[in-house]
């Protein structure tokens, strides 16, 4: 399925390289893209030019904006509160895209060249499960969970320290500032995972089991193959995973919501729920439409760097294949 | 053989055990969610139920008002899957059956609305909501999500779509159907599967929605369960008990959607993933 799909996305993207094409006089098919096109004008095109517009003024949200030039951005740069965020954005990356794909790398390859091999596909299937199924809670849902698991004093995380004899260990973990990010981070690990896990499973089926085979053949212990085949062969999903995921990172809002409302002392605190406070608790609209047109700026700016990677991947993984 | 096989036996169990660490929080909820107040003060959160509690559930299902938000969050979240996928389907047709001129910076211009962060568009969303009379009523949030997944929708089924058999198409333009016609008969039936994993995406996603649907529905007649469940956490007005029939009831659903469609979601996640 993964490949035939990565072939289609190619053949639409080049399909102009693709030689000699009868000319077709199909241009009415646009018509079916009207209502789309139309629908997006509204949702996205407009409200997004009217947040960059706004980020240029001094608005309420009552009354008319102000006319500010690039006073926000200005100001923005002054805040530390903005760059604190931001900061906190590069703790999100790294637990939820480095540190999942990392993890999530070892626990594909155990899962299918250990588990799949010699237990069967059904325990690696039902494993794998196991650690999808965060993925597909409402991350409110998932904060409330932890929210109370992490609790400082009758904390189920406390008492189970406590009960183990580890009780010194205690901590407030969403309510102490030198803590607080790293438990949040903890969390989004465990709603993170499971996404590279199931991309990269479903990866490797595509890599011939010949490979593995040969490798373990020329006595190839499970480290060695994990990093010259596993790695290798799966790279496109790795970049892609580490792009969506970084992406992911960059745009946490629920989480920080509902685990700590950016504290305490703005400990968590990220932009999108900056630009959220902003937006509607201090009702500065123009300072947070600065804001959320930054942060969109270094997604696009993402996004464009991983598809880049994607496309190129893609077309060496055609090389080899041709 | 036997050696090797028994080599391999730590692996599974740390995998196990770490398997083990990933659902133990839905375990714990579950358990504590049945408990007494005052079991659960006298014996903490991890001893095991003694008896089956179910006055904490039926007291925060009353309290919320839980079946509303079900209502809600259904309502809502099975609307924008039908009309995204429609929306899809309609644009995913002109780019990658049509192959209308321009189709790239068409699809480019739909994969960056998809990576948009909603941050972007959250005021003005707010804001032209209230002009046009639409703010905190469930069509808004069902306007705005049908284009937002649409945008990922027609990504993934353009390049489903771009390498449809053109021949069937061709056969069917011969026997007189017009595009219409090859669109709902011939096109939709054969990708139906593709369709298929969009809905159940779109429908889990919208569901699991927090920012927009925060901001859009105010009224708890209109609240979908995340953003009536996460209100409520944000508001730390719950005990323990209260918080975990809170998890449990907010668990469920997904649990529910997760087995049903595990097949559907990891197959979706890799032709979603590599796009």
């Amino acid at each position: 399925m993964t490949v035939t799909v990565e072939r289609g996305s190619r053949a639409v993207g080049t399909h102009q390289h693709a030689g000699p094409r009868r000319p077709r006089p199909h241009q009415s098919y646009a018509l079916f893209l009207v209502p789309g096109v139309l629908a997006f004008l509204a949702v996205i095109v407009v409200p997004f030019l009217m947040n960059t517009g706004v980020s240029f003024t001094e608005w309420q949200g009552v009354g008319s904006p102000r006319w500010s030039g690039l006073a926000n951005y200005r100001e923005l740069m002054d805040d530390s509160e903005f760059w604190a965020s931001f900061r906190h954005s590069l703790f999100m990356v790294v637990a939820m895209a480095v540190l999942p794909t990392m993890v999530g790398l070892v626990l594909a390859a155990a899962l299918f060249d250990y588990v799949g091999k010699h237990f069967g596909s059904r325990t690696a299937t039902v494993l794998r499960a196991c650690f999808y199924l965060p993925q597909v809670l409402p991350i409110a849902v998932a904060g409330i969970v932890w929210s109370w698991i992490l609790a400082p004093d009758n904390g189920t995380l406390n008492t189970l320290l406590k009960s183990v004899g580890l009780g010194s260990w205690q901590q407030d973990w969403l309510g102490d500032p030198g803590i607080a990010l790293y438990s949040v981070m903890g969390v989004m690990v465990w709603v993170q995972i499971g996404f590279p896990l199931v991309v990269f499973m479903a990866g490797l089926q595509r890599v011939g089991p010949q490979l593995y085979e040969a490798a373990e053949l020329d006595g190839a212990g499970w480290w060695r193959r994990f990093w010259h085949v596993t790695l290798p062969q799966i790279r496109p999903e790795i970049s892609v995973v580490l792009t969506w995921c970084s992406i992911a990172a960059l745009k946490v809002f629920g989480a920080v919501y509902v685990l700590t409302k950016g504290g305490p002392g703005g400990a968590t605190d990220v932009p999108s729920y900056f630009s959220f406070t902003t937006f509607f608790e201090k009702t500065q609209v123009g300072y947070g439409a600065a804001i959320s047109t930054v942060l969109t700026v270094l997604i696009m700016l993402l996004s464009l760097i991983g598809l880049k990677l994607q496309t190129r991947a893609e077309d060496a993984e055609e090389g080899v294949r041709v | 053989m036997t050696t090797s096989a028994l080599r391999r036996y730590p692996v599974l169990v740390a995998l196990c055990i770490a398997a083990l660490f990933t659902v133990l929080p839905f375990v714990i909820v579950a358990v504590n969610a049945v408990k007494s107040p005052a079991e659960y003060s006298q014996h903490g959160p991890l001893s095991l139920p003694r008896g089956l509690y179910l006055d904490g559930l039926k007291d925060f299902w009353q309290r919320v008002d839980y079946g509303q938000k079900l209502v809600n969050s259904v309502l809502i979240s099975g609307c924008v899957a039908v009309l995204a996928a429609a929306l899809s389907i309609l644009n995913a047709y002109a780019i990658g059956i049509g192959r209308i001129k321009g189709r790239t910076w068409v699809l480019a211009f739909f994969v960056l609305a998809n990576m948009l962060p909603q941050e972007a568009l959250v005021y003005p969303l707010y804001y032209l909501s209230k002009q046009a009379g639409l703010y905190d009523t469930r069509l808004s949030v069902i306007i705005v999500f049908t284009v937002i997944q649409a945008a990922f929708g027609t990504y993934l089924l353009s390049s489903v779509l771009g390498r449809f058999p053109r021949e069937i198409i061709e056969a069917a333009r011969i026997d007189g159907a017009n595009k219409w016609q090859v669109l709902w008969r011939i096109v939709v039936p054969v990708s139906r599967p593709t369709i298929g994993v969009l809905l159940v995406f779109f429908f889990i996603w919208t569901w699991n929605e927090f920012l927009l649907p925060l901001v859009m529905l105010i009224s708890n007649d209109n609240q979908t369960v995340s953003v009536a469940l996460g209100v409520l956490q944000g508001q730390r007005l719950m005990d323990a008990t209260m918080t975990n029939a809170a998890a449990l009831l907010g668990v469920l659903p997904a649990l529910v959607f997760f087995l049903v469609f595990q097949r559907t979601l990891t197959r979706g996640i890799a032709v979603g993933a590599v796009k």
